[in-house]
C-alpha cells in the first residue's frame, strides 16, 4: 500500500492526542505498520495541538512533510483550515468538527474569525474534499473526537482500517462507563457530509 | 483496556505500540535500574507518566521526582556510589541547573553505573532555547548515545546502563522532543528480574572521590582514556548504521535527522551512502576514517551545532585525506528541528539536484489567526494579573518567571517583559532596582520554582536589601508540566509528605512584609500589591489560587461533566467588552454583532470573571 499520511490538529483539552492513538492502534489492528507523534507540553494550554499520523511500509519520520498529508482531521474550524494549508496535499481530504473557539486575536476583536464559507472556498480551489461533522446539541464536549472518528469510519476515509479494528483500539485505551459513552457516540453518530 | 503498568513490568517478551518516553521506562525495568530521579519538564515527564502505572510496592526500582535537576543528579550519583544502577532524567535546560554537579561525573568511579537521560528541544517546541546539549559531552568528557525512534531509545538505553556499569562511568542519552513523542511498535525483550543485593557498597577505596589538587590530573587521564575504550565497544556492539547505496557521495549524520534523511531521499533516483552514528561523542574515529576515505564528498547532517563537523574536519585534516566535506551552508542550518522539510532545503543547498522540490512553495496563509497558548479558564493567575495590571503604572517593570504565569506576557496583560529561566526573577528585579527610584519593580515567580531555583535570589535580596516586590504566584502544584507534587503540595511522588509552608520559609528568612490574598479577590489584591509596591524594601505578596485545571479534572472524574457556567445578561451589557478585551478568559465569545456570550464548552462555572464587568452583565 502506498502511504497514507494522517494530520490531526484541534485546541489542547479537546481530545487531539485520543483521537490520534485510537487511529493508530485501529491502524495496528488492521495489521498496518504506522508512526505517530503528538504535541505534548505548553501547546496544550489552549494553543494548537497536532499529531501527526504515517501509515504504510516505506515511511521513516513520524513526521509528515509540509502538504503530504492524504486526510487532515481537525477537531476545531480554525485548526481546520490551518491544518488543511499546511498540512493536506491539494485534492485530499478534510474532515472536521465544525465548532468553533475563538483565538485570542478574535476575541481581542483584531483578527477575523474563520466563517465556514471562507474554509469552503480555501478547500474548493484546492480540490480538497470537506467532511463537516456537526454538534446536533447533544453531545459532551469532550466526544466530540469521537463523533469525529465514527464520521471517519462511515465515510471510509482510511483505507484498510475497518470499523472493528476501531472497535478494537477504543477497547484497548478505555474501560468502564467511559468506554460505554464514548462507544455509543461511535456507533450512533449521524452520517454527515 | 490495556495496563500499561502490566506491560511495563511483562516477563516474557511482546510486542506493543509506545512513545519513546514509555521505551524508556521498560528499558530501565529490564537494565535492574534502581534508582530513578527527575524534575519535570518537556519533553520527559511522560517518563514519569508511565512509572506511575506501576503501583509503588510493584515497582523494581525507586523514582522521585527532587526539588530540582541538580539535586536530581545528585541523588542519582548518590544511589550509583553504593552500587544501584541509576538514571536521572530532565530537559535540556535543566542541565544547565544540574551542570555544576555533572560536570564532575565523569572524573568518578560510579560503581553502580549512572546514565543521564537527556531531553533536548530541537525547535524550542517548550523551552525558552533549543540548546545544543551535544557539547556538555565535549565538556565533560561523556559520552553520549543519540537514538532516532522509540525502538532506538529501548535499545540504546540498554546499552547505555551496560556500557556505564562495565566501565564505572556515567553516560548520556541524548533525547529530542519527537523522539521522547514519536510512537510506534517496539518489540521489547524477556524481563528476568535480577537477585536483588541492597547492599550499600560505598567504599572509598574506590575512588579517589575527592577532586582536588593532584588528585584531579589522574582523575582527568582517566576519563579521556575511557573514551577509547567506548570506541571499540561501539563498533563491537554494531550500533553504527551504514547504508550502502554504491555512491561516490556521503552523508554522516545522528539522532532523528536519520529518519528525516531516510524520508527525503526515499524518491531521489540517486542516493548518496549514509553513516549514521549511535554515539555522538566521542566521535568514533576508525569508523569515520574509513567511510571518508571511500567517498568523493561527504555532507554531514547535523541538527542544531556543527560538533560532528568540527570532529570529523579535524579527523581528516590529521589523515590527510583529501575528500570534499561540508556540513552547514549558512546561519539558518544551525537554527531549527532537522524535520523532513528542513532536511530537504539543506540538501538542496549542497547536491540542487538530489531531491525534488516540497509539496509546498508559497508561504503560510496570514488570513488563519494565530492561537498562542494561554491560561486556562479560571485560571487564578489571570485574576492576579487583571488586577495587578490595574495598580501598576505604564512605565514600571514586570519580571517574569518560568511556568503558567509566563503567559501573562501575552495580550492583554502584558506582564512579564523579561522571562531567562527558572528562579531567576528575583535576581532579576534586584538588578533593575539599582539606581532606580522612579520604576517599580514587581516580580513574578511560582510555588514549585520558588524551591527549584527561587530561593538564592530572594536570600539574595534580602541580604542585599534590594527595594522590589514579589509577587508569589501560589497554585499548589507544578502545572505547566502536567500538575507534579512538589514540597509545599503535602505529597511526594510516591506518598503523603509534610508540605514546607512557603509563607513560613520567607518568615524564617527574615521578610519582614509579607501580604497574601486568594487572587479570585481581586479588590484585595490591588490593595496588597499597592502597599506592597509603595514600601521602600524587599517584600512578598503570595497571590494564591490552585490550579484550576487540576481542580476542574478531578471533578470531571467525581461528577462527570460541569454543569457550572456563568451567563451575560445581554440586556446588562453595553458592549464595552472588559471581560473579553482585559480580563480575556478565553470562555467569552466576541460575537459577529459585538455582544458577548459564553462558550459552555470551555466555562467551568468560577464566576471569577463576575467582579470585573461594571455593567454587572455577568451573572451565574
Amino acid at each position: 500500500m502506498k502511504p497514507f499520511n494522517i494530520y490531526l490538529c484541534g485546541v489542547g483539552g479537546q481530545g487531539t492526542g485520543l483521537l490520534s492513538e485510537i487511529l493508530l492502534r485501529g491502524a495496528d489492528h488492521a495489521g498496518l505498520q504506522a508512526k505517530a507523534v503528538d504535541t505534548h507540553g505548553l501547546a496544550q494550554r489552549g494553543g494548537v495541538v497536532v499529531s501527526h499520523l504515517r501509515i504504510g511500509k516505506k515511511i521513516y519520520s513520524p513526521m509528515i512533510p509540509a502538504r503530504e498529508a492524504d486526510l487532515v482531521v481537525a477537531l476545531e474550524r480554525h485548526e481546520a483550515l490551518r491544518g488543511a494549508d499546511t498540512a493536506l496535499r491539494d485534492g485530499g481530504c478534510l474532515v472536521y468538527f465544525n465548532t468553533v473557539l475563538q483565538p485570542l486575536g478574535v476575541r481581542l476583536g483584531s483578527d477575523r474569525e474563520v466563517s465556514e464559507n471562507f474554509l469552503n472556498r480555501n478547500c474548493k480551489v484546492r480540490n480538497i474534499k470537506v467532511y463537516i461533522v456537526e454538534n446536533g446539541g447533544l453531545m459532551e464536549p469532550k466526544m466530540q473526537n469521537i463523533a469525529v472518528l465514527a464520521n471517519i469510519d462511515k465515510n471510509n476515509l482510511i483505507p484498510l482500517v475497518k470499523t472493528r479494528h476501531l472497535i478494537q483500539a477504543m477497547e484497548d485505551l478505555m474501560t468502564g462507563p467511559m468506554l460505554e459513552k464514548n462507544m455509543a457516540i461511535f456507533k450512533n453518530s449521524p452520517l454527515t457530509v | 483496556m490495556k495496563n500499561m503498568g502490566d506491560m511495563l513490568l511483562r516477563k516474557p517478551g511482546f510486542q506493543e505500540i509506545v512513545m519513546g518516553n514509555t521505551a524508556l521506562v521498560r528499558a530501565m525495568v529490564e537494565s535492574g535500574t534502581r534508582v530513578i530521579t527527575s524534575y519535570p519538564g518537556s519533553p520527559t515527564p511522560e517518563i514519569a507518566a508511565a512509572i506511575q502505572t506501576i503501583p509503588e510496592d510493584e515497582r523494581p526500582f525507586y523514582f522521585e521526582f527532587s526539588t530540582n535537576e541538580k539535586v536530581a543528579t545528585e541523588v542519582a550519583f548518590g544511589a550509583a556510589l553504593n552500587g544501584h544502577l541509576s538514571t536521572v532524567f530532565f530537559k535540556s535546560v535543566g542541565i544547565n541547573v544540574a551542570a555544576d554537579t555533572f560536570v564532575q561525573l565523569s572524573l568518578l568511579n560510579i560503581i553502580g553505573g549512572m546514565v543521564v537521560v537527556l531531553g533536548d528541544d530541537p525547535g524550542a517546541n517548550s523551552s525558552q532555547n533549543e540548546q545544543d546539549n551535544r557539547h556538555f559531552a565535549y565538556l565533560s568528557y561523556t559520552p553520549m548515545l543519540e537514538p532516532a525512534s522509540p525502538t532506538e531509545v529501548y535499545r540504546y538505553y540498554k546499552e547505555a546502563a551496560a556500557l556505564s556499569q562495565k566501565l564505572g562511568k556515567v553516560i548520556i542519552l541524548r533525547l529530542t522532543t519527537h523522539v521522547c513523542h514519536a510512537k510506534e511498535k517496539v518489540t521489547f525483550a524477556e524481563w528476568i528480574p535480577r537477585k536483588e543485593d541492597y547492599t550499600p557498597k560505598f567504599n572509598s577505596k574506590n575512588g579517589p572521590y575527592i577532586p582536588l589538587a593532584s588528585a584531579v590530573y589522574p582523575m582527568k587521564k582517566r576519563a579521556l582514556r575511557q573514551l577509547g575504550e567506548v570506541e571499540t565497544w561501539i563498533e563491537q556492539r554494531r550500533l553504527n548504521t551504514l547504508v550502502e547505496n554504491n555512491s561516490t557521495l556521503g552523508i554522516i549524520t545522528s539522532g532523528l535527522t536519520y529518519l528525516s534523511l531516510l524520508e527525503i531521499l526515499e524518491e531521489a533516483p540517486e542516493k548518496p551512502d549514509i553513516l549514521k552514528l549511535a554515539m555522538v561523542y566521542p566521535v568514533p574515529e576508525r569508523t569515520i576514517i574509513k567511510f571518508l576515505k571511500s567517498h568523493d564528498e561527504v555532507k554531514i547532517v547535523e541538527e542544531l551545532d556543527d560538533e560532528l563537523e568540527r570532529s570529523i574536519k579535524a579527523i581528516a585534516y590529521d589523515q590527510h585525506l583529501t575528500t570534499r566535506i561540508t556540513g552547514k551552508s549558512d546561519i539558518d542550518d544551525w537554527i531549527g528541528e532537522y524535520t523532513p522539510d528542513k532536511v530537504r532545503q539543506i540538501l538542496k543547498k549542497t547536491w540542487p539536484g538530489l531531491v525534488a522540490d516540497g509539496k509546498r512553495l508559497d508561504p503560510p496563509s496570514d488570513d488563519i489567526p494565530l492561537r498562542p497558548p494561554q491560561m486556562c479558564p479560571g485560571c487564578g493567575h489571570r485574576s492576579a494579573f487583571h488586577a495587578i495590571g490595574e495598580v501598576l503604572a505604564k512605565e514600571d517593570i514586570t519580571v517574569a518567571d518560568i511556568g503558567c504565569h509566563t503567559l501573562g506576557y501575552h495580550k492583554p496583560y502584558n506582564m512579564g517583559e523579561i522571562m531567562v529561566c527558572m528562579g531567576s526573577s528575583a535576581g532579576i528585579g534586584s538588578g533593575l532596582s539599582l539606581f532606580n527610584s522612579s520604576r517599580k519593580v514587581v516580580a513574578f515567580l511560582g510555588d514549585s520554582t520558588f524551591f527549584h531555583a527561587g530561593l538564592p535570589g530572594i536570600v539574595n535580596a534580602l541580604f542585599n536589601k534590594h527595594n522590589l516586590t514579589l509577587i508569589l504566584m501560589e497554585n499548589g502544584t507544578t502545572a505547566m508540566t502536567g500538575h507534579q507534587d512538589h514540597p509545599a503540595s503535602g505529597r511526594n511522588f510516591n506518598e503523603i509528605s509534610e508540605a514546607i509552608p512557603i509563607r513560613q520559609v520567607l518568615e524564617g528568612f527574615g521578610v519582614k512584609s509579607i501580604f497574601e490574598t486568594d487572587t479570585y479577590d481581586q479588590e484585595k489584591l490591588r490593595t496588597l500589591v499597592k502597599e506592597a509596591i509603595n514600601e521602600k524594601q524587599f517584600n512578598v505578596v503570595i497571590a494564591k489560587h490552585p490550579c484550576m485545571l487540576l481542580f476542574a479534572k478531578k471533578q470531571r472524574k467525581v461528577k462527570g461533566e460541569n454543569p457550572f457556567h456563568v451567563k451575560i445578561d445581554q440586556k446588562s451589557c453595553d458592549k464595552i467588552h472588559t471581560c473579553i478585551e482585559k480580563f480575556g478568559c478565553p470562555s467569552f465569545t466576541r460575537n459577529s454583532d459585538g455582544m458577548i456570550s459564553v462558550n459552555n464548552e470551555l466555562c467551568i462555572g468560577d464566576g471569577s470573571c463576575i467582579q470585573t464587568c461594571p455593567r454587572k452583565a455577568i451573572t451565574r
